[in-house]
């Protein structure tokens, strides 16, 4: 599933980072993005774009369409 | 638990090399070798004295900035990268025997160069090869630290690290082996905690201790990447080798590393440094580019990011043990509520009002004070110099160009404040991650929901703002559309018109003018976004630091770095614009008045009554201070000018009042003041009476008002747009731009309003 399509609160490992754009996609990679990284939907912001990820310890914020270029693997553990 | 870390951070890896008795700096805790110590430390450094650069690296909200701060105290300098709008800040200190030298680069993520930031930082590494790095490293943050870190380590300077904060990562359960990580990646560890201003003396003497090692950089232990990509390293690098007569600034692994990654930057300098042999050089990357990407199915520089982030996982599995029990994250709460679905925009716009209040309201007092004081200076001049040419100039044109920028800097001073307040905070983050949504449909970055806001405010501050937005593109975009937020000068302007010809409706029209320019900035930013900075948004991608409390002393130096930039570097400009249209207004000096008015002023001393003698001896002081304002140069350029505003219904009179609203935007009411021969404060309704009995209509004051709205803004704005832009071109644009739309505007407004038989 996509990353954007994840709810508050899920966890997914992430399987790949695609997208046209090479500098966002780099900079997501750069960013700790990276293939097998475990990310925890914090919270989605009042409007609903951008969401909040905790991943690798710390949290960043992507927009819900650079989000729709993540593939990721959901986890079904609770938090 | 300092004790311990300390005794950890003394170590260097490599047990081969000396360890010395200098490395292990714990001053202060035993006494008598310390002393010892120290003797030898500046017997020995004495004679060769020579000035050290530590240039500080690290990612944004990695404490570097606190520690900068330690360091140098007030000794620093804040000015800008050469070329770009990016804060440069140095310091020098005098410690341990050692002119230091201290450059805080940005704070990047990494060294690939997309943002100006990480262009910055790179080019000092590499250009400036200063002394010694220091890689200021989140201890809570470690994983993704260490991408920059292992970026630094492959440049080949001579790097050290700052665990920063480790006491925080401790209470979070994280423990970090130092002793493990120095041996892996062969860099010399130092802890520090930066906001209480521990570790920085021993950072400083292993900074040193690195500088004077003859010892030459480690090769080993940098990231290794898979074989393919190895094996594509190496054989490009004796390809370059051989074809390379200059010695490269850089190490070739590291060129052939970056030719690999595709970097622009690096390709150029092969360019100029290699000639004619670049073209085969190309030729040989774009083969292993090629032969990787048919490998990993992806492009080098991503299957390079991944394979680095992989080594870095193995370094942090040797290095860091976390214990199980999960402690209570306080600002992970704190962010529930600030961030919370319902009532996280009510507390932003509660923030926002009271930064807003206290900039502006509170800010009017000292702004008062500063004002009464520039008018009690001038007073005095004005009684104690003779009457001259050079005491008009400097009260007229110095005092009062002068006093017009320095009344601004109460509210620059809370307003930086502010946002200090909460950049160190971390609150500014969440501003941008809750306003995103809706300032993305105009095209630009959550970010730059705040300067807009100022705008509304004056311009010179949110301008300034706009430093804190990461894409020039998105600064630059910012800076253009701000303008259109009606400032508070302005304010007085819509008053007496709207006052004057809708009494009434006068909230309703002032209301409509400033939704007319949120409107245009709405529309401007999407064209430009569309047209001029087209190409792919910058990414959104924004780390949420955690919560953190402020500490006075940076907050303050914050504040005052940029206040001071403001009062130096606007000053000037300000002082010759107001100079220039003093100037304008002072000149020509003899004017061939319509009367003798001394001699008319004589005849009236001679044949009325006391009081009928004072109205007629004012009417007439006026009727020659309108006189003279006409025939100045300011008048005549005026009726010069007069025709490109009559289609907007704006007369001569009009013209000049726009044109002296360069300066600022409060003026345009005196200088009707003064043309209409109306004095405010013997009769409060002078102005409006003759206003409504001149040719000026309702449709016509519509007109100007909107015209005043959108027209090239005040000479301080233009300043800070020149300053913060950093470019002539956009900063005439910027002014070519909003004078047309404001003409455009008016000129719909005033013949629409005629077609529809409106007056």
């Amino acid at each position: 599933m996509l990353l954007s399509e994840m709810k508050e609160g899920q966890t997914g490992i992430i399987v790949y980072v695609g997208g046209n754009n090479g500098a966002l996609r780099r900079r997501v990679l750069e960013m700790g993005l990276t293939r097998g990284t475990e990310i925890y939907v914090e919270k989605y912001a009042p409007l609903k774009d951008p969401l909040e990820l905790i991943i690798k310890g710390y949290h960043i914020s992507l927009r819900v369409e650079e989000a729709a270029n993540i593939t990721v693997d959901r986890l079904m553990i609770d938090d | 638990m300092i004790d311990d870390l300390w005794n950890r951070s003394c170590l260097r890896a490599d047990t081969y090399r000396q360890v010395t008795l200098f490395f292990c700096y714990k001053i202060n805790r035993i006494p008598s070798i310390n002393n010892q110590q120290s003797t030898i430390f500046y017997r020995n450094t004495l004679m060769h004295k020579k000035t050290i650069t530590i240039a500080l690296a690290g990612n944004p909200n990695s404490g570097k900035t606190t520690i900068f701060n330690n360091i140098t105290g007030t000794r620093q300098k804040v000015g800008n990268w050469p070329g770009v709008t990016v804060e440069k800040k140095e310091g020098s200190v005098s410690k341990f025997g050692h002119d230091l030298k201290i450059i805080d680069l940005p704070g990047t993520y990494s060294l690939t160069p997309f943002s100006i930031e990480e262009i910055v930082a790179r080019d000092f590494v590499i250009e400036e090869s200063p002394d010694v790095v220091i890689d200021i490293i989140d201890a809570s943050n470690l994983e993704r630290s260490l991408y920059l870190a292992t970026q630094l380590r492959e440049l080949d300077c001579k790097v050290l690290f700052a665990l920063n904060m480790a006491d925080l990562a401790t209470s979070r359960g994280t423990k970090i082996d130092a002793n493990k990580l120095s041996e892996l990646l062969d860099v010399p560890v130092v802890f520090t905690i930066g906001n209480k201003n521990t570790g920085i003396d021993g950072l400083l003497k292993a900074a040193i201790k690195l500088a004077e090692s003859k010892s030459k950089i480690s090769q080993k232990r940098k990231v290794k990447y898979s074989n393919d990509i190895e094996n594509s390293i190496l054989k490009l690098q004796s390809f370059i080798e051989e074809r390379i007569e200059q010695k490269l600034p850089y190490n070739i692994r590291w060129t052939a590393i970056k030719l690999l990654e595709n970097d622009k930057i690096v390709r150029e300098h092969i360019r100029q440094k290699t000639g004619n042999k670049s073209l085969e050089i190309f030729r040989e990357v774009e083969t292993h580019r090629k032969h990787l990407l048919d490998r990993f199915d992806d492009d080098p520089e991503i299957v390079m990011t991944d394979e680095r982030y992989g080594f870095i996982a193995g370094i942090i599995k040797e290095v860091v043990t976390k214990s199980t029990k999960r402690r209570i994250d306080t600002s992970r709460n704190v962010d529930l509520v600030l961030t919370n679905r319902f009532v996280g925009f009510p507390i932003f716009i509660l923030f926002i009002w009271i930064m807003f209040q206290t900039t502006f309201a509170v800010g009017s007092y000292p702004m008062e004070w500063l004002d009464s004081g520039v008018n009690w200076l001038s007073a005095i001049l004005e009684r104690s110099l003779p009457d001259s040419l050079f005491k008009e100039l400097l009260l007229n044109g110095i005092i009062a160009g002068v006093g017009s920028v320095i009344i601004f800097l109460p509210n620059i001073l809370i307003l930086f404040l502010f946002i200090a307040i909460f950049e160190d905070t971390g609150y500014m983050a969440r501003a941008a991650f809750l306003m995103d949504k809706i300032m993305h449909l105009i095209g630009l970055h959550g970010k730059s929901f705040i300067p807009m806001l100022m705008g509304f405010g004056c311009s010179v501050p949110a301008i300034m703002a706009t430093r804190t937005l990461e894409s020039n593109k998105d600064r630059i975009l910012t800076i253009l559309i701000t303008p259109f937020m009606s400032c508070s000068a302005k304010l007085p302007i819509y008053i007496l018109l709207a006052g004057t010809f809708f009494s009434a409706r006068a909230g309703t029209v002032i209301f409509s003018i400033y939704i007319t320019g949120i409107i245009l900035s709405i529309i401007t930013g999407r064209l430009f976004r569309s047209t001029l900075f087209k190409g792919a948004d910058a990414p959104f991608v924004m780390e949420l630091p955690p919560y953190r409390v402020p500490m006075i002393k940076s907050l303050i130096i914050h504040m005052w770095d940029r206040s001071k930039m403001f009062l130096k570097k606007m000053g000037g400009i300000i002082l010759v614009g107001s100079v220039i249209v003093w100037m304008l207004t002072a000149f020509p000096r003899n004017i061939n008045y319509s009367m003798d008015y001394n001699e008319e002023i004589n005849k009236i001393n001679a044949s009325f009554t006391e009081k009928q003698k004072k109205a007629a001896i004012t009417k007439l002081k006026l009727a020659e201070q309108a006189e003279k304002a006409e025939k100045s140069f300011m008048g005549r350029i005026g009726k010069t000018i007069a025709p490109v505003f009559a289609p907007i219904g704006i007369d001569w009179r009009g013209s000049v009042a726009l044109l002296t609203g360069f300066v600022a935007k409060e003026i345009v009411v005196s200088t009707f003041g003064i043309l209409y021969a109306t004095e405010e404060t013997d009769e409060p309704d002078a102005l409006k009476n003759a206003l409504l009995s001149s040719e000026m209509t309702s449709l016509s004051a519509l007109s100007l008002m909107i015209f005043v709205l959108l027209y090239l803004p005040c000479v301080a704005t233009i300043a800070a747009i020149r300053r913060e832009t950093g470019s002539l071109k956009w900063t005439l644009f910027s002014i070519v731009y909003s004078t047309s739309i404001a003409w455009a505007a008016a000129f719909c407004v005033y013949q629409g309003g005629k077609i529809l038989g409106l007056t």
